[in-house]
This record gives structure tokens, C-alpha cells and sequence, in this order.
């Protein structure tokens, strides 16, 4: 039963929501009609543009070789470095848990402490299905403004970190333990 | 129509239209995967916009902007820096949510705030980190990622406080 309801959770949900506002209306009920219209207007915004944006989602997804950037990770440094993992960050999608068993493969691969840290930066906020549903509800210059603050904080951040981790035997494990 | 189906509209018509004309097989694969995208977010989706719907209803505007607007300070800032930071909403069903705040008077910067704390820091999912990183680090990145979270929030308020 517990597990019928955590499966289904987002459907029963809505499916709930829809009968009350069914009642709502029956019995005239104002404060079921005024979510309703709130309900309506958020929909709307959502639906003429948020299909879209995964349209060019989808095609990104099968133009850019993700596993071809991959390949570069570890042995460009520098500048050129920083970039690519920028760039491959920007590419995934999914929560920021989802990026640390990335992050291992990318130690594996021979990439730097600081460009593991840079990733997880650019993966947390840079994500592009994320920067366009952010600038479809927050507008361009937020997502600009964000964008180009947390940048160089990010990258700062990398720097950071390995210079508190050099000499301290820092190592990503694999997260079994 | 508002501006953003608009824009978003036409740009996946002209990128579709060239990818099309590029490759056929590989247009349809991406549509397959951007649908496949797009069906696993729907239903949570619509659970956020449900549950914005209410809150909105129920909480006055007043109050959002007493405690997240432009003059709720110190307050706001951590209201929005703490709940970001312990609570565990997909990225992409929080921005509804933000969008709401800032329509019912809360600042751009408390906002800014709410938004990369939720994306950087991580209390929940930290028991996880750790096994990849090791307690230090995990928490070094995570109080690290805080205070860059603060400084985004007030800057990126600032920067629209300017441009507005």
C-alpha cells in the first residue's frame, strides 16, 4: 500500500486535485475556484513553453558528443581545461548527487582536483534544460546575472580546493563505502 | 502568447528545421528524447504548479514581501539561504516557486539566495557526498558553496536592482 502510493504519488496527486476542483465548482465553493484560476494561469505559462525547450533539449542531447568531450577531460589543463568541464557540465541534467559519481570517473580519468570542483559548480547551476526553464520563469537577465556571478565564484572555488587538498592525499572513492 | 512561447517556440522550429535538413534519423532520435525528458517531469510538474496554486491562495502577498522582499533584510536572506539549503526540490520543478515569490514581492536577491543554495549546498544529500568525497571535503565544499551562495544572491540582487 505504501509502496502503491510512493509509485503513483504524483498522479494520485493530481487526480486529487482535479475532483476538488470538479466539487469546487459543483458546490460553488470560492476558494477552489480562485486555486483554480491560479492553477490555470501557471499551467499555461508552463505548457507554451516548457515542451519547447525540451525539443531543443533533445536535440542538443544528439548533436553535442558528450563522450567525445569526455575524452579530452584530464589531458587538457589550463584554460582549455576549465572550459571543457564547463562545457560538460552543462550538458548533463539531474540532481547534484547525480554528478558525484561522474566526478569519480573524472578523477579516474586523470582530470585535476580543481577542475573536479569546477565541475561540480557548473553542474549544480549551469545546466542548460535548467538555464531554460530558469529563463522562461525568471527572465534573461536573471539567469545572465546569475550565470556570470557564480562563474568565476565556482571557479574560485576549484582553486581553492586544491590548494587546501595539495599535499593531503585527497582522493574521490567510488562511493560504495 | 507570452514573449517566452514565443521565443522558445520559434527557436525549436528553426533548430529542428536545421537538424532536419541535417539528418532525419537523428532529429527524430532527439525529439524521442526530449519527449522522454519532458513525460518523466510532467505529473511532478504539475504537482509544484498545483501546490503553488495554493499557497498563493492562502498566504498573502504582504507577508511574502515582509518576510522575502527588498526591505525584509538579514531575515530574508536567511529564511531563503537555510531553506535552500536543507530542502531537497529538484532544481527544475523550483523555479515555478521562484517565480511565484517574486510575483507576490519577494526580492530578486532573497530569491537568488533561495536558488543556489538549493542547487550548491546539499544537507540532505551529504551522508552521500561524504562516500565519494570524505567527511572534510564534502563539508568544505558545502559551507564553501554557502558563502557563494550568499554572495550571488546579494550581487545578482544588486545587478537587477540597478538594470530594473
Amino acid at each position: 500500500m505504501k509502496e502503491f502510493f510512493k509509485k503513483y504519488q504524483n498522479y494520485i496527486w493530481v487526480a486529487a486535485y482535479i475532483i476538488l476542483t470538479v466539487l469546487s465548482f459543483i458546490f460553488g465553493f470560492n476558494p477552489g475556484k480562485s486555486i483554480f484560476t491560479n492553477f490555470t494561469q501557471s499551467f499555461v505559462e508552463m505548457i507554451t513553453f516548457v515542451p519547447f525547450l525540451f525539443i531543443i533539449v533533445g536535440l542538443f542531447d544528439v548533436w553535442v558528443p558528450k563522450e567525445k568531450i569526455q575524452q579530452h577531460i584530464g589531458q587538457e589543463s589550463g584554460v582549455k581545461g576549465i572550459v571543457l568541464m564547463v562545457l560538460l557540465a552543462m550538458l548533463q541534467a539531474g540532481p547534484l548527487y547525480g554528478a558525484f559519481p561522474v566526478a569519480y570517473l573524472l578523477y579516474r580519468k586523470g582530470a585535476s582536483i580543481r577542475n573536479i570542483f569546477i565541475y561540480l559548480g557548473a553542474f549544480s547551476s549551469m545546466k542548460i534544460p535548467m538555464l531554460g526553464i530558469e529563463i522562461g520563469y525568471l527572465g534573461i537577465e536573471f539567469s545572465l546575472a546569475r550565470t556570470l556571478v557564480s562563474l568565476p565564484l565556482f571557479i574560485g572555488i576549484g582553486y581553492l580546493m586544491e590548494w587546501y587538498l595539495k599535499n593531503r592525499h585527497f582522493e574521490v572513492r567510488d562511493g560504495s563505502q | 502568447m507570452s514573449s517566452n512561447a514565443i521565443i522558445f517556440i520559434t527557436l525549436s522550429a528553426v533548430l529542428s528545421g536545421v537538424s532536419f535538413f541535417l539528418d532525419r534519423k537523428k532529429t527524430l532520435t532527439g525529439f524521442k528524447r526530449g519527449w522522454k525528458m519532458f513525460r518523466n517531469v510532467l505529473f511532478p510538474f504539475l504537482g509544484i504548479l498545483i501546490l503553488v496554486s495554493v499557497l498563493l491562495y492562502f498566504i498573502p502577498p504582504n507577508v511574502i514581501s515582509q518576510y522575502l522582499g527588498a526591505n525584509s533584510g538579514v531575515i530574508g536572506f536567511s529564511i531563503a539561504a537555510l531553506v535552500g539549503s536543507v530542502t531537497l526540490i529538484p532544481g527544475f520543478i523550483s523555479y515555478p516557486i521562484a517565480a511565484g515569490l517574486i510575483q507576490q514581492g519577494a526580492s530578486y536577491a532573497v530569491v537568488a539566495t533561495f536558488m543556489t543554495t538549493l542547487m550548491m549546498v546539499g544537507v540532505v544529500t551529504l551522508p552521500l557526498e561524504i562516500r565519494y568525497f570524505g567527511k572534510t571535503v564534502a563539508i568544505t565544499r558545502n559551507v564553501l558553496n554557502f558563502v557563494a551562495a550568499l554572495i550571488i544572491g546579494l550581487v545578482v540582487g544588486l545587478i537587477l536592482g540597478l538594470i530594473s
